[in-house]
């Protein structure tokens, strides 16, 4: 990623910031939002793959950490803290919009064994060099799309965003193995998603077993 | 000997270098004689540095404008 959060180094740090907000100072808020708007945007839109609820997730994050500021205590990092109220808005929002109860942190497709590996096949060497960025976004966007939200927001949290295992457990509120076989299954579903399109031409026939 | 499974429950330790010496030798060397682990590691990787190495999400025009504004206005309620 361009640009990794939490490291900023320009002007003041994090909890001067959050000092200064909490004591009523407007200016310091908006430095706060000015420096993690663009992460808590990305990050809604990777979990929610919708832009519109990106924009509203990422109001309502702002909004709820300003109107809960007193309540931060500063055992974490404000980021995560932020982090932690955008992924639970924007799980909030995907279960609204399927109106169903299948957006849950116990994920039906956590239990009981899976057949993790289908297909086996080589890719192209170089397959960010055969399709333009849009067709690469349309297709990343796609298999994302078919991942339970719960392993999309395992996955943006810690291969998108690039947060330990640690910092992810703590904002999903899930244990550590939990989240190493989300994060496991994730890429591999992810992986199986993308060799329909990036395997060798010509392998079709290959036998690699 | 590590199997198919045991190296495919391994692989994200193995891929995020977190794997100790020890363990990280024994995956090597079932990855040298193991196509098929291979060719999903091989794979996993790329996978993870295509989503990496996409642009990322770019906040469109007005977005932060229209950020500020609803915290003005909560600020001034």
């Amino acid at each position: 990623m361009i640009q990794r959060i939490g490291q900023q180094t320009s002007g003041l740090d994090e909890a001067e910031l959050v000092a200064q907000a909490q004591s009523g100072g407007v200016e310091a808020f908006t430095e706060l939002v000015n420096r993690y708007e663009r992460n808590i945007y990305r990050l809604a839109r990777h979990i929610t793959q919708n832009p519109e609820d990106a924009e509203d997730i990422l109001q309502e994050t702002f909004l709820k950490a300003y109107e809960h500021l007193r309540d931060f205590q500063g055992n974490s990092k404000f980021y995560t803290w932020l982090v932690r109220i955008a992924v639970n808005q924007s799980l909030m929002k995907l279960r609204k919009r399927k109106s169903d109860a299948s957006v849950s942190l116990d994920d039906p497709y956590d239990t009981g064994e899976e057949n993790l590996v289908r297909e086996i096949a080589v890719w192209e060497p170089n397959p960010e060099q055969t399709y333009s960025q849009e067709e690469m976004r349309a297709i990343l966007e796609k298999a994302v799309d078919s991942l339970p939200p719960t392993f999309r927001a395992v996955f943006a949290l810690r291969d998108i965003e690039e947060l330990s295992t640690e910092e992810t457990a703590a904002i999903l509120n899930l244990s550590i193995p939990a989240v190493k076989s989300r994060l496991l299954r994730a890429r591999l579903r992810l992986r199986e998603k993308l060799t329909r399109y990036f395997k060798r031409k010509g392998d079709d026939f290959f036998d690699y077993m | 000997m590590i199997t198919c499974k045991d190296f495919l429950s391994e692989l994200n330790e193995y891929l995020d270098g977190s794997a100790e010496s020890g363990l990280r030798q024994e995956l090597e060397s079932h990855l040298s004689e193991c196509p098929n682990c291979w060719v999903v590691c091989d794979t996993t990787k790329k996978t993870i540095r295509i989503y990496r190495g996409v642009e990322p999400y770019q906040m469109p025009s007005g977005v932060h404008e229209r950020l500020l504004a609803v915290l003005e206005k909560r600020a001034r309620a």
